[in-house]
């Protein structure tokens, strides 16, 4: 049996009074593309933020590749090989594309405790970024200063960003959020070239992109997990459909 | 249509700026002991010697506020320990820069180091007000020092030797050596910016929370920079205790820190040589104003609000803005 690339185990988050993730446990497969689905206010990005270290669980476990990184911080998470993207675009808006993903591409070789030569003339650092701008389809723009990007152009390259890390496990807070029709369809696109490479963990609000997409999915309401399973199933889950996907699918 | 090619060149322009301008700024540096010879050549150098040490200050307040988004205000406390280590060894026989100098550069390091721990765990307001709090700390520890002049302050009995020679001795030689000091703090600094650790410092100034999610732990990052400023300021200081033969704990005001903030607004944030022309500016005008009423500051206040209003930028955004302008 493999070790599963991300498994949570009986997570617990309050805020307050209220309880934002209730005894989530969760094992995700290598390779496959696990989404997480639910309401707003449902705890996904609450769980999105435990896993990858914004925010700290009150209980409970979480294991990246069989090791526990419960209490590490999110740059030695990052270190170890987990890579997220953000809900809200987050990128170096001064920093060109090609300068954003080299930097991720330089936290992944050699020190970066070096005060003398100049980081943006190492061609090493600089090729391995072109290539993860080629992949996304952002090369003709990588010199361009990111705030001058267009939205969707953001959202790819923060999977870029992301892809850069060589990361273990990929974690993607709604990368749709925000984009227009055609900008869906190509973030889709880059993602199913993704998939299989990389385990993924996507938190998504289109349900087509979803379904289209997943191998699992887990339900998520009100903190705690409804239903998880292959997207036929879930569809076909009385409980979620009631819940959830009755009024979302129409 | 003949289709141009896209205009990938815009780092040469950006190129042109920070190479050239700082080179003028050196050769007219370098150049003015020739030019004040049939002058009061005496005066000349001393203030811009003074000017000169303030921007070796203020260019590395600059590392920290113009890239690094860190908004000290304490930064005056590292050019006053630079300036405490001369006249305190000194004052025990100690007059050899050799010491001194690395003397004032531990000093201000392990200062930089302690401070920069604590200030660097807050952020925005908190970290300028925390700043301020460890800069009067040791502004009032200076005061208190009773054996080394206290309030007063303590004459320094002779210009530090180097190896045990004289070189600062004579005013003019005095002069090059903190040019010397000055091109290599921009240098340094130049450098640092360029660097893979830079790269890293100012992306977290962009978005610190995306620089730590790539792997980076920020915080020690932040934290070496703080202490590489700091350094530079203890360099400054010692320059200063030399070119004043004097220090008291003035040097390290919450007032001086705000006027070394206010060099690097008034030059431009966020281009090292922004910071010695905002030096220059600032320690000519406080000069010229100060000969013309003694109640000076009256002017210069609006004077300074009128820059921070309509010059954004400061002097290398108002000359970016000059430039443009012409057709």
């Amino acid at each position: 049996m493999s070790v599963p690339p991300l498994r949570l185990d009986a997570l617990h988050k309050r805020f307050g009074g209220l309880l934002v993730t209730d005894n989530v446990s969760l094992e995700v497969r290598p390779g496959e593309l696990h989404a997480i689905i639910g309401p707003n206010g449902a705890g996904k990005t609450t769980l999105i933020n435990q896993i990858s270290g914004v925010l700290a669980p009150d209980a409970g476990r979480i294991e990246l590749a069989g090791r526990d990184i419960t209490a590490l911080p999110m740059h030695a998470r990052a270190t170890l090989g987990l890579a997220r993207s953000f809900q809200i675009t987050s990128v170096l808006p001064r920093f060109s594309a090609l300068e954003n993903v080299a930097l991720a591409v330089q936290a992944r070789s050699g020190s970066s405790f070096r005060f003398f030569g100049r980081a943006d003339r190492e061609a090493a650092l600089n090729d391995q970024a072109a290539a993860m701008l080629t992949e996304v389809g952002l090369a003709e723009r990588m010199h361009v200063p990111t705030m001058h990007l267009a939205h969707g152009e953001k959202r790819v390259l923060e999977l870029a960003i992301a892809l850069a890390m060589r990361p273990k496990l990929l974690l993607l807070d709604e990368p749709m959020a925000g984009t227009g029709r055609e900008e869906t369809e190509r973030l889709i696109t880059v993602l199913r070239s993704l998939k299989g490479r990389f385990p993924i963990v996507l938190v998504e609000h289109d349900m087509a992109a979803v379904f289209a997409l997943a191998d699992r999915i887990s339900v998520l309401i009100y903190g705690r997990i409804l239903a998880s399973g292959p997207p036929d199933v879930v569809r076909a889950d009385p409980a979620v459909v009631a819940a959830y996907l009755g009024d979302e699918m129409e | 249509m003949v289709a141009l090619p896209a205009p990938a060149v815009q780092p040469r322009l950006r190129w042109s700026a920070e190479g050239i301008v700082p080179l003028v700024i050196f050769a007219a540096f370098a150049a003015l002991p020739l030019a004040a010879a049939f002058g009061a050549k005496a005066y000349i150098l001393a203030l811009f010697s003074r000017i000169m040490i303030f921007a070796i200050a203020a260019i590395a307040l600059d590392l920290l506020i113009g890239y690094g988004g860190l908004i000290s205000f304490g930064h005056a406390a590292f050019v006053g320990l630079g300036a405490y280590a001369v006249g305190i060894l000194s004052a025990h026989g100690i007059s050899d820069g050799l010491i001194a100098l690395p003397v004032a550069l531990v000093a201000s390091a392990l200062f930089g180091l302690a401070t920069g721990a604590v200030c660097l765990r807050t952020r925005g307001v908190y970290f300028i007000m925390i700043t301020l709090a460890f800069s009067q700390m040791v502004f009032f520890t200076a005061s208190s020092l009773a054996p080394y002049g206290g309030d007063d302050g303590l004459t320094v009995q002779s210009r530090n030797t180097i190896a045990g020679f004289a070189l600062m001795r004579d005013e003019q030689s005095f002069y090059y050596v903190v040019l010397g000091f000055l091109v290599a703090s921009y240098l340094l600094c130049r450098a640092l910016i360029g660097s893979r650790f830079g790269r890293v410092f100012r992306g977290a100034r962009e978005n610190a929370a995306r620089v730590a999610s790539m792997g980076y732990d920020v915080f020690r990052y932040q934290l070496v920079a703080y202490v590489i400023a700091g350094s530079f300021g203890g360099v400054s200081g010692f320059l200063l205790a030399n070119a004043t033969e004097f220090v008291s704990p003035a040097y390290m005001s919450w007032q001086r820190s705000g006027e070394l903030v206010i060099m690097v607004l008034m030059g431009g944030l966020g281009t090292l040589y922004g910071a010695i022309l905002g030096a220059a500016a600032f320690v000519l005008a406080e000069e010229w104003l100060s000969g013309l009423t003694e109640h000076w500051k009256m002017i210069f206040g609006p004077l300074l609000i009128l820059i921070v209003l309509f010059a954004r930028g400061g002097l290398v955004g108002a000359a970016g803005r000059l430039s443009r302008a012409k057709p």
